[in-house]
Formats: structure tokens, sequence, C-alpha cells
């Protein structure tokens, strides 16, 4: 393997970021746009080049004679080294995953750059102010998230994870006027810090323990004589449990501490990953422009805990604990994620908490996978669900600003039967819609049904609970669907056009995407992806009764969503009366928000920090100063005997002189 | 002319030359020209050294310091000027030449500039004296000649309730130096064992390593003490909100940059490396001290709305960080807190010459009366966003690596303390120094949001110009430095890694 290739995969966008963050605002809006896509086009390509080369060349150090698929580790450069034996390189480890992640994030991260050269411009062609700055903000985050996927040791995964969630934080806050744009960027970055917190913690903890931060030797063990080369398989991170157990004190507050630190880590992914209750600065993002949501809130960097989670799934697989731990939080995450998003009301917000339910599959689906089951099939389903969302949500995403720079408005109900304006929106908006809601044979049918099929193996709890889930993320996507395309359209004011299809930098993106939506379901993905680079036929593994039960569940809920909204009606407000409780709660997001407030605000700066602050001023400073006051106030109570009158010396004098005498004659006698 | 027995002697000569030229020029023009020549001098000075010393490192010697030297000055109390550097002092000097410089192109447009000047590289002469000092008499010389002309400079230029400020700084520092003082005599009548004459000498002190243990338990919380004043430490740092704010510019980037530095480089070079047997029993009375700095500090800057009064408390917070990893005893945490010294050096003085400039412009520092700087400063404005990143963290600026190197270290003590059975404090310390990276993530947002964006809060802010080439040049060159610290962090890591020699560790015990 070359590596030049991989290093100008990094190199690239990073280039990109500095150049037009320096040199951007001297160049034509134009040609920033230009540069910034033509670049991300070459990464594009050397990306596919490199996942390509990986999957299909058959090198030996991409596959084994048994055919598994092994780690190789392009370059690995020392960064810093705290002891001889800890230290943190940054280096380019390809793998089934990381070689995946690649090809997902350049191509939704080129669509974007593309999709953004017309999104980025109001119905004059006038482009918006700070063009370039975007772009600039495009291709830091793309280089992050590069870097990030690409990682070969989880501290390169930590430093990465920063610059993304920074990356995020500046893109949010694009319209940094606007005062609800830049609280969302901090609320952003705010909540994912502090999840980082967790996730920092769990590394040092898992680093004290291992002596490593790599993740070749965290989850397998090196081969002996060769040094770039591991081997990918999963049941030798043994070693690392055993050192955990046996140590001082292999048990802490109940759990053992390698739980702790696998949970702790997994709070990092909590938090990028908008998992409950790390979840509320999601739908806040969408503040941000449309086409950040589609790369950032929706592709690629909310799927980094996923990621994280996979890529230390052999860990994971050691703590039982901790995988019931995953599937819990993202089960409930991902129900109550599908129950807001039957009710909002804003397009972005329902699929800000549609993608939150999908991600959180992508976790159950993780937490309930095993190697006994079919090869670990759930670890693929996630890996494959996280391939196929990123593909239909993005391109839901980039309809639904389409929509939005056609009408000029995130709420829906002022768009409302645009299928006959906008045929190309509405056409791709649909098959995004049907392949979220997974009906055959569009992609997320058959990444939904691994999922399924992999939680029926582990349990029927968890096999109901996230088909109920899958019915009603049918139900709500449909809603979404007949509000804006069907309905009765409004009247177009005086002097306005009539919303009509974008141009074509925003319709082929939309057109690719939903292409690869439509076929993607066929990946045989279980040749490429499993948690122990050991390739199968997952058709053979393929549970017909569950592809039945889950498109019957799909259908129930498009059908339920036609009765309730194909038309104007009163159904949906019926049953806003009927329950007006749960409705209320699910409109208010279960009030997490203002639960966060009342933290924050309340709690934090109320309780904490402005009686510490005034602590400081007062009893602190206030001891200080009563220092400096007390010497003043003794030096003026001694002053008067500095009076300068010589009649007053003679007194002290002629007094201190008998005192003295009487002293000395009392000693005397 | 550049032997390396004279070598160290230019860092305090140069500063002088430029007093005197200073004391001669006639016009503003000559004396930004004497500052400007003599700072960069003072920057490639340290650049020379720095090479010299890493080509002798890796000829293979493994001295404690490089380039020592010695002069007696009065020898019935054996008393001399003695020099010697080792990497945590070079990066010191470099820190203290680029504040400097950068420094001078702060005050660009001060008034009275000749006397300013005058008393700002006075300051500096100290600076530069104290670092190069290993000789305890002359270090401590040094130190008071730095402290004292901080109170005319604050007293003369500073702005708001400067009196008040400048006299509460230079008393709160004095009664610092009183207990240092008090530490050094002792530490001097017990440095060496019977027999042998006594000395100030730091290195020989430290080989003899004689001072009784019972009175390491009385001069370790002296001198930790006395310089902990300095490097603001809780509860003595309330000399730190009120004297940043009233300071003038390059005063207060001076003082964040490079004197809060003197607190911590003492601390460690005095207390610690003279003491460790005392610095291993009192040090979880300093930990928690100093850990409760950490987030005292990030929690105080949370509602302060004064923008010098939030970077002075996350100074606190900072600098409390240095002190808190020094007391971890390990190498790698300690490593973290010369980088943390570097790097809070380098961003607080961006912060407070980025604050001078738009105090300047605006004549206000209060968040609430000011908004949407971004539109109108733009330049000034993303310069404060990368000096916020730097502070709260973010991988590829210095603050990441530093604080990431002494989580690293210090958590390596807390978890050896743990499972040790020695006890949880060290790590449950260590975890909440870890949430200061959640605080302050919140006080630097909070600003950045009021601050620069969003809607413009003054209209009259509408017609301010951005940054002049000077001002340019100054923030310039320091986030350069952040960036290069926090991109290339190995090669600082090497140089401050090489000074922990094992002779250092033979003392230490560890």
């Amino acid at each position: 393997m070359d590596i030049i290739i991989p290093i100008l995969i990094l190199a690239i966008p990073l280039f990109m970021f500095i150049f037009l963050g320096l040199c951007g605002m001297k160049m034509s809006y134009k040609l920033a746009g230009t540069l910034g896509t033509l670049g991300m086009g070459t990464v594009l390509v050397l990306s596919y080049l490199t996942a390509f080369t990986y999957f299909f060349s058959g090198a030996p150090e991409f596959i084994n004679a048994a055919g598994e698929r092994l780690q190789y580790l392009v370059f690995d450069q020392t960064w810093l080294a705290f002891t001889e034996k800890l230290v943190i390189k940054l280096g380019f480890l390809l793998d089934p995953i990381s070689a995946m992640m690649l090809v997902v994030i350049t191509t939704i991260s080129f669509m974007v750059h593309l999709y953004s050269m017309g999104y980025m411009r109001d119905h004059h062609g006038v482009y918006e102010r700070g063009f370039q700055r975007f772009y600039a903000f495009l291709s830091l985050f793309t280089f992050s998230m590069l870097g990030l996927v690409v990682a070969p040791n989880i501290f390169q995964m930590y430093i990465f994870w920063e610059l993304v969630g920074a990356s995020s934080y500046l893109l949010i806050g694009f319209y940094y006027t606007k005062p609800s744009a830049v609280s969302a960027s901090k609320k952003a970055f705010i909540v994912t810090r502090f999840a980082d917190l967790g996730f920092l913690i769990g590394i040092l903890t898992l680093s004290y323990y291992t002596g490593t931060f790599n993740f070749t030797e965290l989850t397998s063990i090196p081969v002996e004589g060769m040094t770039n080369v591991f081997q990918v398989s999963g049941n030798t991170a043994e070693g690392v449990r055993s050192i955990f157990a046996n140590s001082a004190a292999p048990v802490f507050m109940g759990g053992s501490v390698l739980t702790w630190a696998l949970v702790l880590i997994f709070m990092g992914g909590m938090g990028k990953s908008a998992m409950m209750p790390l979840h509320i600065w999601l739908p806040d993002a969408m503040e941000g422009p449309t086409p950040v949501s589609a790369l950032i809130h929706a592709a690629t960097m909310v799927v980094a805990g996923v990621y994280l989670v996979a890529r230390l799934f052999p860990l994971y697989l050691m703590e039982e604990t901790s995988l019931v731990i995953i599937t819990v939080v993202g089960a409930l995450t991902a129900l109550y994620a599908a129950m807001v998003a039957c009710v909002q009301i804003d397009i972005k917000r329902v699929l800000a908490f549609s993608t939150i339910s999908q991600i959180a599959f992508m976790m159950v689906s993780l937490g309930v996978a095993r190697p006994e089951f079919h090869h670990g099939l759930g670890y693929m389903a996630s890996m494959f669900h996280l391939f196929t969302h990123a593909m239909f949500k993005a391109l839901l995403f980039l309809g639904a600003g389409a929509l939005i720079h056609a009408v000029g408005s995130n709420d829906y109900t002022a768009m409302h039967g645009l299928r006959k304006h906008m045929p190309i929106t509405h056409i791709t908006f649909l098959i995004g819609c049907l392949a979220i809601a997974g009906i055959i044979p569009f992609a997320g049918f058959f990444s939904k049904d691994e999922i399924l099929s992999s939680c029926n193996e582990y349990s029927w709890v968890a096999y109901l609970w996230m088909s109920l889930v899958a019915g009603m993320t049918a139900f709500y996507m449909f809603r979404l669907y007949y509000l804006i395309f069907w309905w009765k359209e409004h009247k177009v004011h005086e002097g306005h056009h009539a919303p009509h299809d974008q141009a074509w930098t925003m319709t082929l993106p939309l057109v690719l995407l939903a292409a690869i939506s439509c076929v993607a379901g066929f990946i045989p993905f279980g040749n490429f992806v499993t948690w122990n680079g050991h390739a199968y036929d997952f058709m053979a593994h393929f549970n017909w009764s569950v592809a039945t039960v889950s498109l019957v569940v799909a259908l129930v809920g498009i059908g339920l969503a036609t009765v309730m909204y194909r038309k104007e009606n009163e159904l949906p407000a019926k049953f806003r009366r009927a329950l007006p409780t749960l409705w209320t709660w699910c409109y208010k997001r279960f009030y997490w928000d203002e639960l966060y407030i009342f933290i924050t605000h309340k709690i934090i700066f109320n309780c904490i920090s402005r009686p510490l602050a005034w602590f400081d001023r007062h009893i602190i400073d206030g001891t200080m100063d009563a220092f400096a006051t007390l010497t003043n106030k003794a030096s003026e109570a001694i002053k008067p005997l500095q009076s300068g009158q010589i009649q007053m010396y003679v007194w002290y004098y002629l007094i201190g002189a008998l005192a003295i005498g009487a002293i000395a004659v009392a000693c005397l006698i | 002319m550049f032997s390396d027995t004279y070598i160290l002697l230019y860092f305090v000569a140069i500063p002088l030359l430029m007093l005197a030229g200073v004391a001669l020029c006639r016009n503003i023009r000559q004396i930004r020209t004497v500052a400007v020549i003599g700072s960069t001098a003072l920057i490639a000075l340290s650049v020379v050294v720095l090479l010299r010393y890493l080509n002798l490192r890796s000829g293979g010697d493994m001295s404690p310091m490089l380039f020592v030297n010695s002069w007696t000055w009065f020898e019935p109390l054996h008393i001399n000027l003695a020099i010697g550097v080792d990497g945590i002092s070079i990066a010191m000097l470099l820190l203290s030449s680029i504040i400097l410089f950068t420094g001078s192109f702060a005050s660009w447009t001060i008034e009275q500039p000749k006397e300013f000047f005058l008393w700002l590289i006075l300051l500096s002469t100290g600076v530069f004296g104290f670092f190069i000092s290993v000789d305890m008499f002359t270090m401590f010389m040094f130190y008071e000649v730095a402290l004292i002309p901080m109170y005319l400079l604050i007293g003369v230029w500073g702005s708001g309730r400067k009196n008040y400020s400048a006299m509460k700084l230079t008393l709160m520092l004095m009664g610092g130096s009183a207990f240092l003082m008090l530490g050094l005599i002792g530490i001097y009548y017990h440095s060496a064992p019977a027999g042998s004459p006594l000395t100030w000498n730091i290195l020989e002190i430290a080989s003899y390593n004689a001072i009784p243990q019972n009175w390491q338990y009385f001069l370790f919380p002296m001198t930790f003490v006395g310089f902990g004043v300095l490097g603001a430490m809780f509860p003595f740092h309330t000399w730190s909100p009120d004297g940043h704010a009233s300071a003038p510019t390059a005063v207060s980037m001076l003082h964040a940059g490079v004197l809060m530095k003197l607190g911590g480089y003492g601390c460690f070079r005095v207390a610690i490396y003279l003491m460790p047997f005392a610095a291993k029993e009192l040090a979880w009375i300093f930990l928690i001290l100093t850990g409760i700095s950490v987030v005292y500090g990030a929690f105080c800057a949370c509602v302060k709305t004064d923008l010098k009064y939030i970077n002075a408390y996350s100074s606190v917070s900072h600098c409390g960080l240095v002190l808190f990893a020094i007391l971890m005893l390990n190498t790698t945490a300690m490593t973290g807190a010369i980088m943390q010294m570097l790097s809070h050096g380098l961003m607080t003085a961006l912060f407070f010459a980025l604050i001078g400039m738009i105090y300047g412009r605006t004549h206000t520092r209060e968040i609430t009366q000011m908004g949407g700087m971004m539109q109108i400063l733009p330049y000034l404005s993303v310069c404060y966003v990368i000096a916020g990143m730097a502070s709260l963290g973010l991988p590829g600026l210095s603050g990441f690596v530093a604080e990431m190197t002494i989580f690293v270290g210090s958590f390596k003590a807390g978890m050896a303390d743990y499972l040790a059975g020695a006890g949880s404090l060290r790590l449950v310390f260590t975890i909440i120094a870890c949430c200061s990276i959640v605080i302050t993530a919140v006080y630097i947002l909070r600003v950045v949001g009021k601050l620069l964006l969003g809607p413009v809060q003054d209209e009259h802010h509408r017609q301010l110009t951005d940054a002049t080439w000077w001002e340019r040049t100054a923030t310039a060159t320091l986030i350069l430095c952040v960036a290069a610290i926090g991109c290339f962090p190995d090669f600082f890591n090497n140089l401050i890694n090489t000074t922990f020699s094992p002779a250092i560790f033979a003392v230490l015990g560890m």
C-alpha cells in the first residue's frame, strides 16, 4: 500500500482549511467553493481507491489465507511520548470499518460540498456572507472526521473527537449573528464536552491498567515478529480483562473496573451520538445550515459514538454488563426519539429526532451482538445500518434543505402540496422515506432487518421493542412526507415565485444519494465488515419471518400515517385531545431541555458559581483587605504618639524615666 | 563571545543594555526600536541557547544543569552569582523573551513611553535573572527586582482602582516574599552536612540533600507558600483579579504570562527539588489547596462580566493546575506542569493583549455592554476565538497537550496511590481537576458568545477599526507559538524531559 495516498487523504482537507481560512476572504466566493469542492472530490477519489484496494486487491497485508480481513497500519508517527511505553501516535489504520467509514465520510462530504454551492446563496444567486469560511470549516470537519476514523489508537481518536466537536461548534454557529444559533452551538459543545470528560477518564483508566492506547493491542494480541501488521481476532481482548481482574482493586462500587472504564468511554459516545440523556444538543444543532446538518448531524459525526463502540467491541464483549447498558440506553433513546419525532412541526427537528432514533438502533444492535449469534450479526448489522442510514438520512436532510431553500421556512405548516412544484425533490425525498421506513427493496429494509434479527436472537423484549420503534419510524416519516408534499398547497403571494426545484448542484446530490439508497441494501455487507474480519454470506442467515414482520410493521406505520395525514382532517386533533398529556410531553420533548436549564442555570450558576464568586470577593478577599485595614487602624491608633509636640515628648520622657526608676528601685529593694 | 561560559549572562546584559538605550532615547520611535531589537535579540539568544543545549544533551552530557558557572559575590555568606540552565529554564527563557517581544508591540502607543519601558525592561531583567540563577540568594534578588516595578507600572499606567490594586498586589506578593525569605534562609542554614561550608547553590544543596526532616516540615510550606502566592494559589490569589484588571496591557501580559510562572518554577526548583521528603509528606495539603484553585477559579470565572476578571480567574484555575501537577511528583505530571506554564503563559498573554486591544477601542471591558464584535473587529475576534480554543484545550493548540500530559501523569500517581492502598486523595482530586475542562468550556464559550457573536450591542461600536499592524504582529506571534506547541509537543516534551534527569529523581526517590 502506497503511503502517499493515505497521507493525501488527510492532508488535502487540512490544507484546504488553512488555505481557505487564511486566503479565503481575498478570493471570490465561487473560486473558494470550487476549490473546496475540487479538493473534496480528490479526497473522494483517493478514499474510494484506498477502500477498493483494501477490500478487493486481496493483497496478503489486507486479507490472510483463511479469508480474514486484517488491520493494516499504514503509518504511525510518535506525537507525544508520556513515557517510553505510553505514547500518543498519529497514524492511519486501515481495517474493514475504517475503510467503510472513509467511503461514507467522503461520499457525504463531497455531496455536501457540491450541494452547498447551490444552497448557500439566495434566490438571486447571491452567495451568503462567510461562504469561504463555510468551506474552510467544512474542510476542517472532514479532516477531523477522517482523522477520527483512521485512528489506530484511542488517544488519536480522542484528539480528533475534540476537533470534530469544535468544527461542529463552528458550523452550528455559522450564522453567528443569530442568538439562537450561538446558544445552540454553545450547548452542543458543552454537552459533548461533558460527555468527553467521561471518555477522558475512561481512556485514562484503560491506559493506566494496560499501558497502551493502541486499539489493536487493546482488542487483540500482536502477532510476534511483525511490527506493523496486527491480526484482527476478537477473542484476544481477554488479556486486557485479565490485567484488570488481576489488579489490586478489581472492583469499584459494585462493578468491575473494566466495566466502569468501558461505560465511561461509552459516555463519550453517548454525547457525540446523542444518546439519552445527553441528546439535547442535537435538535438544537439544527440551527446550523442544512448541509451541515446533513453532513455532521446525520451522517458522520453523530455516528462517531457507534464507531467508537464498534472499535472497542472485542473489549466490550469482555464485560457483559457494559453491553447491557449500551442496549438499554439505546433502546430507551430509540423509543423516546421516535415518540418525540411523531409530533414535532419543524422539519429539521423531526429529522434530528429520527437521527437520534436511528443511531440508537445501531447502538442497540451493537449491544445485542454476540459472537455466537450468526458470527456476531449485530455488529455487522450496526455497521450496515450506519452505512445505509448515512446515505438516506443525508438524502432526507439535503431534500429538506432544498424545501427550506425553496419555501424559506423550517416549519412544514408553511410547505404543503409541494409535490407538483418540486418533482425531483419529491421523488428523492419519497425514496429516502421508504428507505428509512424499511420497505423492500430500499437500503433501510436490509440493514434494519439485520438489526431486528439480531435483537430477536438476543431477547424477544428487545425484538418487540425495536419493531415497535421501526413502525413508529415509518409513521413519523410518512407523516412528514404527507404534510410537506400532499395537503392543499398555500396560495403563492403576489410577487413571489412558486417554489421550484433548485439548481443542479443541489439536485444532483439528491439524485445520486437516492440512487445509492435504492441499491445499497444489496451490498453483501457480511463479506466486508464483520466483527472479527471473517467474511460470511449474511443472506444465508437472513431470517424471512423477521423480514416479513418488519415489513408488515412498516406498512402499518405508513398506512396509519396515510389515514391521518394524507389529507387535512380531524384525526390528528382527535388523537391529541384523547391523549393530551402524552402529546404535550412528546411535543415538549419530555422537558429534558427545561431540566438541563434548571441544572445549569439554577444549580450550577446560581448555587455554585455565584456563591463562590461572592465568597471569593467578600470572605477571602475580605480577609486580605481586613489585614490591610487592621494595619491602617493600628497605625492610626498609635499615630498621636508621634505628635511632634515637644511638651508631649517631655511628658513621655518623664513618665518613662520615672517608670524605669521605679522598676529599678523595686528591683533593688 | 558566545562561549558556553558567558552565554547566559547575556540574558541579563541585553535587558540592561536596553535600559541604557531607552534612557538615551528621545522619542517614542526610538524607544520602540530599542524594545523590538532588544527583545528580538533575546528571542534569538534563547533559541541559540536552546539549540546549544540540545546539542550538548544529545552529545551525552547528562549533568543536571548546563552552562553552569559561578562567581563569588560575598564570600563570608557564601553568596555567589551562580548561573546554569536546564530544559525547564530554557523553556521559561524562551517564553519570557517571546512575551517581552509581543508585549513591546502591545504597548506601541503607550503614554509616557520612556518611563513605562524603563520599568518594564527592569522587570524583565529580574525575570531573566531569576530563570538563569541557581544560587538562591541571587534568585531571590532577581525575584524582588521583578516584583517592585509592578507597583509603579500598575499605579501609574493602570486603569480603574489602580492605586488600590497596585498596593494590594505588591503587599500580597511581598507578604509571600517574607515567607520565602524565611524559608530560603532556613534552607541556607541547613544546606550542607556538618563540616562542609554552607551554600546557597541549589545544585549543591540538592546533591548534599542534608536538610533535616523536621526542618523540612517547616521550610517546605514556607517556600511553597512563598512562591505559591505568586502562582495564585488558593487562598492567596486575590491579588490576581484586581491586579490584572487594573494593569495596563503589556503588564498584564508579562505578569500573567511570565511572572506567575516564577511561582510555579520556584515551587519546583526550590521547594520540591530541595526538600523531597517534605514534598512527599506534605503534598496532600497543597494538593487540596491547588485542586480547589483549579475548579474554584473556573467557577468564579463563569459569573464574572469583566473580561480581565474572567481571565484572571481563568489564570487562577490554570496556574492552579501547574502547582497541582508539580505536587503529583512524577515525571509525566511535572512535564505537563512545565508545558502548562508555557502554554498558559502564551495564551494568557494573548488573551490580555486582545482584551487590551478591545478595551482600547470600546473603552469598556464589560461583556454585557459589548456584542457582535465578530462583525466589527473580525481579526481580533478570530484571535480571541483561537485563544479561547487554546484555553479550553482544543487539540492542535497548546492547552490540550499540557492538560493531557498533566491528567495522564496525575491519574497515574492517583491510581498508584489507590491501588497501593495509600488513599484516594490524588485520584479524587485528579478527577475533580479533570472536571475543569468542562467548566473552562462554559466560561470561554460564554464570553465568545456574548462578546464576539450575536448581534451588535452598541451601535457606536460599528465605527471601530480592526487591528493595526503592530497589534497583528503581537497576536500572530503568540498564536504561532501556541500552535507550535500544540502541533509538535514532543519537541517541548523532550526538552523538558531531559531535565528530569536521574539526578533529580534520585533526590525525589522516584
